[in-house]
Order: structure tokens, then C-alpha cells, then sequence
């Protein structure tokens, strides 16, 4: 039976031009190319994208929940990094 | 099993545009065979399946609708798309004997899906050059949706055809079920031939050679190959239909027909 | 899709809980977990102390941290319960998709229970974050060991079924879903503003049919009046038994995976559903239906528990056809899946020895513009190149 089990693969959506792909969710596909074919169908059937992406869930490498600390700790000193952390003079738009 | 009679019914000619007839075949193919994909919806092999066979459906159903709320236009009686849908009997529907097969399993699907989305695509992409500016229209959406059934089925086929013993078998069984049917998409056609020469149409006899290229390309591809034999149904054109198309028609129009004139 | 100019007034009370959806929206992408703000050590008590902390801030549990035993097995009872309503969900509806009465309800109906399919797969999708497999929980519900919403085994007898059927149920859903958008475990969150969002628009189309027939003629009105009356107690029954008799809510409310009682979402739904039932014209079937200015809530005769707990049983109308239907349409594409995962062993194979030849590398996902508009042969852009395809400029990040 798991033999013939599709396997899993995550998908990402660009939304619209100039965003970054997003990750929308999974699926259950045999190949690259149906994965594709059921993530149009599945997470753009409403016009919700203008491209995708589909990775095996198999080849997603993730930080281990045990290194979860050290791994993302040293980023979080660094507040500098997000755009919020700089107030604007008022009046300055659009930045 | 069937032949056609000599002569189509006769067409009263519209002002404008091509005859009503001659919208009403693509209309009644397009209807028909939404009528029969949306049937796979809760049966489908997979739930990503389901999803997509209903899209295809979807896609069907609308150029339907397009279709043949455009010939009500052309006819000029006040005929929308619904009654052109549900009150008109059976040998008054034009489409090909093709779409109104029952659904078989799913390799017999998958075949009438792929001979008809390879037709649907030539014809349509003929069409978007039409002179009937809301006809080119129509055509010009639909191409991009067939492209994308075309692309289904092929997929579809080629894994069947290159997959297990069990579905090369029945892929193998479904293409030669299905593909007598597939000459009466192209069968001569007086009506379509006189407006392709006055360069109102298209003459559906011309799309063949590029539609057998790809449709052999993609059985080639999985393993299978073009049937024998000569034997070629026809007569849907002239409103001549197979035993199964009244039995279809009459549960899409029960309903409807069970409550005259109201509103859903 | 389908457009229709449509005459039916707003529906009472529907915005309001749309917005409740899209505030969860927001909060989503604002929410901070409190993940990194905890104890390095990973003992069983810092962690389980940790995950105390996060859910009673209103953060999200997300699939990579720990959680107590009880609480995933509850989510992946919840999970599969919600997924399995969804596909099982389909057949009530599908059932008059052929002879729905014109072009334009076909189609709303299609992509409808379409949309249901979808919501299934997201859900599914969501309880695989678990360490369960979708195949192992299909199994579950073919093999009766695990079930969906009770309304379901109830028959759509008629055409207005469908209507009444997504006006209640799907009412009665989002009523019982808006708080799940705010859920404790991040995927299910998001699956469930997702869902909400598109469930709104079947709440709505049942509303808009519903009041078609109820504008129409006698004999409309008459199947309208008839498919209330049959889909009401199911509807009001989807919340559960009540509250002092539910055996899993006091846990998954201190856990907030579920934020209401079933007896205050019931009396929310009552009191949405008064107001749509006069705008409809219809009438709910409870004498002692009367608003009650003291409590503020409308007063009601509650469902039949003992009717409910037959139907989960598995003792109402149609839970065997139900169940019978479903699967059938599984054993019966076995034989396509298992042709599919042949076939993409073979192309790897193929592909392998490829690349072995060539000794050129690739990655493996695959990447396709969507197209820019609906229909259009997009993702088949993505052509079956070995090692993967991608048809979008920036490709894949290595």
C-alpha cells in the first residue's frame, strides 16, 4: 500500500509581481509535473497567484527544534535588521 | 449503429454572424461534455483529482454558457442559454456522439478527454480569428482552457499508458472504445465547409492532420498506438445521438422542465 | 465565474463574521510565537512549561515544537474529523449537480462542492504536520473507525435541499469555524481562514438560492419551506451535545484549540439565522423560537441529543451510502494511483541514469507561472524535464 502512496510536496505562490513566493501549503502528487498541475488547481482557483512552486516535502531541509536557540538567538539582537525599527520623520512617506 | 440523413436541419440565417446552427455544435459539444466530467465529482481516483476534473468541468460549463448565449443572440427569438439548454430535444442537440459516451473508468475518460480537448484546442484557436468578433472572443478564452485539458489528458495518458500492466491494459482499452467516435469530429460538413469558404468558419475536415499529429505524439509517447479498423459512427451533427444521450439529457432537464417558466 | 445580477438583499449578520475571519487573518501574520523566547534546556518540564506560556499568550503552537501528547491527538482527532466532513460533505450536493435546474446553478454548484474538496485537502494537509498520513486517515474513515458531521447522512430530496443545506450547514460551519481561525496550532489556523474565507461564499450562494425559490412560485416556496424544516435540527445539531455532556471540550478549550462551548456557539447561530429566516421569508421549524429580551438571545427548543448520538453511531439515513460511496471511489482508483507512483519511479530511474551519463546535477522541485488568466495552460509550461522542471525566472533557491 505506502509503495503507491503519492508522496508530499509543499507548495509556494507568488501572489502577484513583486512578492516573494509564499508558502501556501502541501499536497499529494506521483511527480514534479502533476504536483504542479494539482497546486493550480488547488491554490490558485480563485486567481490567488501568478506562479508556483512545488518542492518534495522530502528535500526541505529545517532547523532542528533543539538547535532552535542558537540558531535564530543572534537575529533576534538585531533589531536594526527590520524596517520597523527605524522611526520615520513625519511627513516621510512611501519608504 | 447510426448514419446521418442527407441534409442538416435548416438554419434560419441571421443578419450578422455566422448561422445560429453552426454556434450551436460547439455549444452542445462543450455542454455535453461538461454534463459527463461533472459526473466524475466525488468518484474521482484522488482528491487532487477531484478538484481537478471539476475545473475542467467548470471551464466546459462556461464556454457553454458563452456559447449558447451567444447562438440565442443570433437566433433573435429571446432563446437564452437555459432554454437553449433544457428545452430543446434530443435530436435537436448538434454535439459530436463523442462527449455524450458514458464516462467508463477512468482511462476511457481520460481518452475522450484527450481526443476532444486536441479538437476543442485546433478549433477554437481557428475560431479567435473569426470574423464574429464576440465568437473570436469566446474562442480566444477557450483556447487557453483546452491548452490546459490537452495538457491534462496527455499527462494523464502517459502515465496510464506507461504505468502498471493493469493501466496500460485499460488506457489501451479506453483508446480504442473511444476513438471510432473521434472521426465524426472531423466528417464533412456543407454547412461549416460553405462558411469556412467565405471565411466566416472553419471547416473541421482541415483541422485533422495537425489534431492526429499530436493525439498520436501523445500515444506514442505512452506506449499505445492508433487504432485499426474503419469503423466511424456519425450523425451527431444532424441530431443523431447514441442510445445513452437521451438517458443524459434526461436527467440534466428534468428539473427545469418539472417547473415551466419559473426562476432559479 | 458565474455571474448572475442578483436581487437578493445582503445577508443579515454576515459581515460581521467575515471580518472576524480577516481580523484572524491578521493577527496570523502579526502573532508572535513566543517560540524563541524560552529556556534553551529541553526538558520535558521547561518544554511542556514553555508550551504553556505560548498557547496562554495567544501564540502559535507550530508542528516543529513540542507539545503535550494529548494535545496532538487531539488536533489530529479534530483534524481528520473536519477533513473527513469536507470530502464525505461532497455527496449531498453533488448529488443534484446534474440536474440543477440552470446553466448558472450548475455552475455555482460545481465549484462548490469543488471548493469542499479543496478545504479537505488544506485540512488533510494540516493534520500531516502531525506525523499522521492522509492514506492512513482515508483508511479511517473507509474502515468506520473515525467520522464526519452528523448532517451529513442526511439526503438532499429535493432541489431546495441543496439551498437550505448550504444556507444552515454552511452557516452553522462558519459560525463553529470563525473562532478555529484563531486556533492554537498555527496550520490549522491557517487552513481555517482559508476555508472561512471561501465558505463564505457558499453560505451566501445557499442564501441567494434559497431566495430565488422563496420568490418564486407556490411550488417553490412549498420545497423551499419543506428542505428548512428538514435541514434545521440537523444544522442546529452540528454544534454537539451540550456543553456539561461533551467528553473532549473542557481540554481543548484550556488549550485553546476550541475558544467557544457548543452551547454558545448554538445560540450564536440561532440568533444569526432568526433575522436571514425573515429576510428569506421562511419559517424555522420551533414553536418556542422567541427572542428573549432579558437574556438578550433568542430562546429555542434544542436538537434531539438522542437523535444525534444514533446518527454518529452510524443509524441515520444514509451514513452506510455515505460511507459505501466514498469508498468505492478509493478502491476504485487504486489502480490509477499505483499507476501514477510506477510511472514516476520509472521516469527517477530513467532520470538517474541520465544524469549518470550526462553527470550533470539538478534540483528537484518544480516551478511554473501560474498564467495570467484562469484556464490558461500555466503550469504546463512546467514541462517533465529530468530532475524537475521550472518555468519561473528566479528558479528554485539552490
Amino acid at each position: 500500500m505506502s509503495e503507491h502512496d503519492w508522496p508530499l510536496w509543499e507548495v509556494f505562490v507568488r501572489a502577484r509581481r513583486g512578492l516573494a513566493h509564499l508558502h501556501a501549503g502541501s499536497l499529494h502528487a506521483p511527480d514534479a509535473h502533476l504536483a504542479l498541475r494539482n497546486a493550480r488547481d488547488l491554490f490558485t482557483r480563485r486567481g490567488e497567484g501568478v506562479s508556483l512552486w512545488v518542492v518534495p516535502a522530502d528535500a526541505v531541509t529545517a532547523s532542528s527544534p533543539d538547535e532552535k536557540d542558537p540558531f535564530f538567538d543572534p537575529a533576534a539582537d538585531k533589531p536594526y535588521r527590520h524596517p520597523t525599527f527605524f522611526a520615520l520623520p513625519e511627513g516621510v512617506e512611501h519608504l | 449503429m447510426t448514419t446521418a440523413p442527407p441534409t442538416a436541419p435548416g438554419p434560419s440565417p441571421a443578419p450578422a454572424g455566422p448561422p445560429v446552427a453552426y454556434v450551436l455544435r460547439p455549444a452542445d459539444d462543450a455542454l455535453i461534455a461538461a454534463q459527463r466530467m461533472a459526473q466524475w465529482c466525488t468518484n474521482a481516483p484522488q482528491l487532487e483529482e477531484d478538484v481537478a476534473l471539476a475545473n475542467i468541468a467548470l471551464d466546459l460549463l462556461g464556454q457553454a454558457r458563452a456559447l449558447l448565449t451567444h447562438a440565442g443572440g443570433l437566433e433573435g427569438r429571446g432563446r437564452d442559454e437555459d432554454a437553449l439548454a433544457f428545452l430543446r430535444d434530443e435530436p435537436e442537440f448538434t454535439n459530436v456522439q463523442l462527449v455524450e459516451l458514458p464516462n467508463g473508468d477512468f482511462a476511457h475518460s481520460i481518452a475522450k478527454l484527450l481526443f476532444f480537448a486536441a479538437y476543442q484546442r485546433l478549433w477554437y484557436e481557428r475560431t479567435a480569428a473569426a470574423r464574429d468578433p464576440e465568437l473570436a472572443a469566446i474562442a480566444a478564452k477557450a483556447v487557453k482552457e483546452s491548452t490546459y485539458h490537452l495538457d491534462h489528458a496527455a499527462t494523464w495518458t502517459e502515465r496510464l499508458g506507461d504505468g502498471t500492466e493493469e493501466s496500460h491494459r485499460r488506457m489501451r482499452a479506453g483508446v480504442a472504445a473511444v476513438w471510432p467516435y473521434t472521426h465524426d469530429l472531423f466528417a464533412a460538413d456543407p454547412l461549416a465547409a460553405r462558411l469556412a469558404a467565405e471565411g466566416v468558419g472553419v471547416d473541421p475536415a482541415e483541422l485533422r492532420p495537425e489534431w492526429l499529429a499530436t493525439v498520436e505524439e501523445v500515444l506514442t509517447r505512452s506506449g499505445l498506438a492508433v487504432p485499426a479498423g474503419d469503423w466511424a459512427p456519425t450523425g451527431g451533427r444532424h441530431g443523431v445521438h447514441t442510445e445513452h444521450f437521451s438517458l443524459l439529457l434526461m436527467e440534466m432537464q428534468s428539473l427545469h422542465r418539472a417547473h415551466p417558466g419559473v426562476t432559479w | 465565474m458565474a455571474e448572475r445580477p442578483t436581487q437578493t438583499p445582503p445577508m443579515p449578520g454576515s459581515d460581521r463574521l467575515l471580518a472576524e475571519v480577516t481580523q484572524a487573518g491578521e493577527e496570523l501574520a502579526r502573532t508572535h510565537s513566543g517560540a524563541h523566547d524560552g529556556p534553551a534546556e529541553a526538558d520535558e518540564e521547561a518544554l511542556a512549561a514553555r508550551f504553556k506560556e505560548i498557547v496562554a499568550a495567544d501564540g502559535k503552537i507550530e508542528p516543529r515544537d513540542w507539545m503535550p501528547g494529548g494535545y496532538r491527538a487531539s488536533l489530529v482527532r479534530q483534524l481528520a474529523q473536519h477533513a473527513h466532513s469536507e470530502i464525505v460533505g461532497m455527496q449531498p450536493e453533488a448529488h443534484w449537480i446534474g440536474r440543477a435546474p440552470s446553466l448558472y446553478r450548475k455552475a455555482v454548484l460545481l465549484a462548490k462542492v469543488q471548493d469542499e474538496a479543496g478545504h479537505g485537502l488544506y485540512l488533510y494537509a494540516a493534520a500531516e504536520t502531525l506525523g499522521v498520513r492522509r492514506a492512513d486517515l482515508l483508511d479511517a474513515l473507509h474502515e468506520g473507525r473515525q467520522g464526519y458531521l452528523s448532517f451529513i447522512n442526511y439526503p438532499t430530496l429535493t432541489w431546495a435541499d441543496t439551498g437550505a443545506l448550504a444556507w444552515l450547514t454552511d452557516g452553522a460551519a462558519i459560525v463553529n469555524q470563525v473562532p478555529l481561525c484563531r486556533t492554537s496550532y498555527g496550520p490549522y489556523a491557517r487552513a481555517m481562514v482559508r476555508v472561512c474565507k471561501e465558505e463564505s461564499f457558499h453560505h451566501r450562494q445557499g442564501f441567494d438560492s434559497l431566495w430565488a425559490l422563496t420568490h418564486g412560485s407556490p411550488r417553490q416556496r412549498e420545497m423551499a419551506q419543506a428542505a428548512v424544516d428538514r435541514w434545521w435540527y440537523p444544522a442546529l445539531a452540528m454544534f454537539g451535545p451540550p456543553h456539561s455532556a461533551s467528553t473532549h471540550s473542557e481540554r481543548s478549550m484550556a488549550w485553546r484549540i476550541k475558544r467557544f462551548t457548543n452551547d454558545e456557539l448554538r445560540q450564536r447561530f440561532v440568533d444569526v439565522c432568526v433575522p436571514q429566516a425573515e429576510a428569506l421569508g421562511v419559517t424555522l421549524p420551533d414553536p418556542e423560537l422567541r427572542w428573549n429580551a432579558e437574556r438578550g438571545h433568542y430562546d429555542f427548543t434544542p436538537p434531539d441529543f438522542a437523535e444525534l448520538r444514533r446518527v454518529i453511531r452510524g443509524d441515520g439515513p444514509c451514513n452506510r451510502e455515505r460511507v459505501a460511496h466514498r469508498r468505492a471511489a478509493h478502491e476504485e482508483g487504486a489502480w490509477v494511483r499505483e499507476a501514477a507512483a510506477a510511472h514516476a519511479r520509472r521516469r527517477a530511474a530513467r532520470s538517474a541514469d541520465a544524469e549518470a551519463d550526462s553527470g550533470s546535477g539538478s534540483g528537484s522541485g518544480s516551478g511554473a507561472d501560474a498564467g495570467d488568466a484562469a484556464g490558461s495552460g500555466g503550469a504546463a509550461a512546467g514541462t517533465d524535464r529530468p530532475g524537475g522542471a521550472r518555468a519561473d525566472a528566479e528558479g528554485m533557491p539552490a
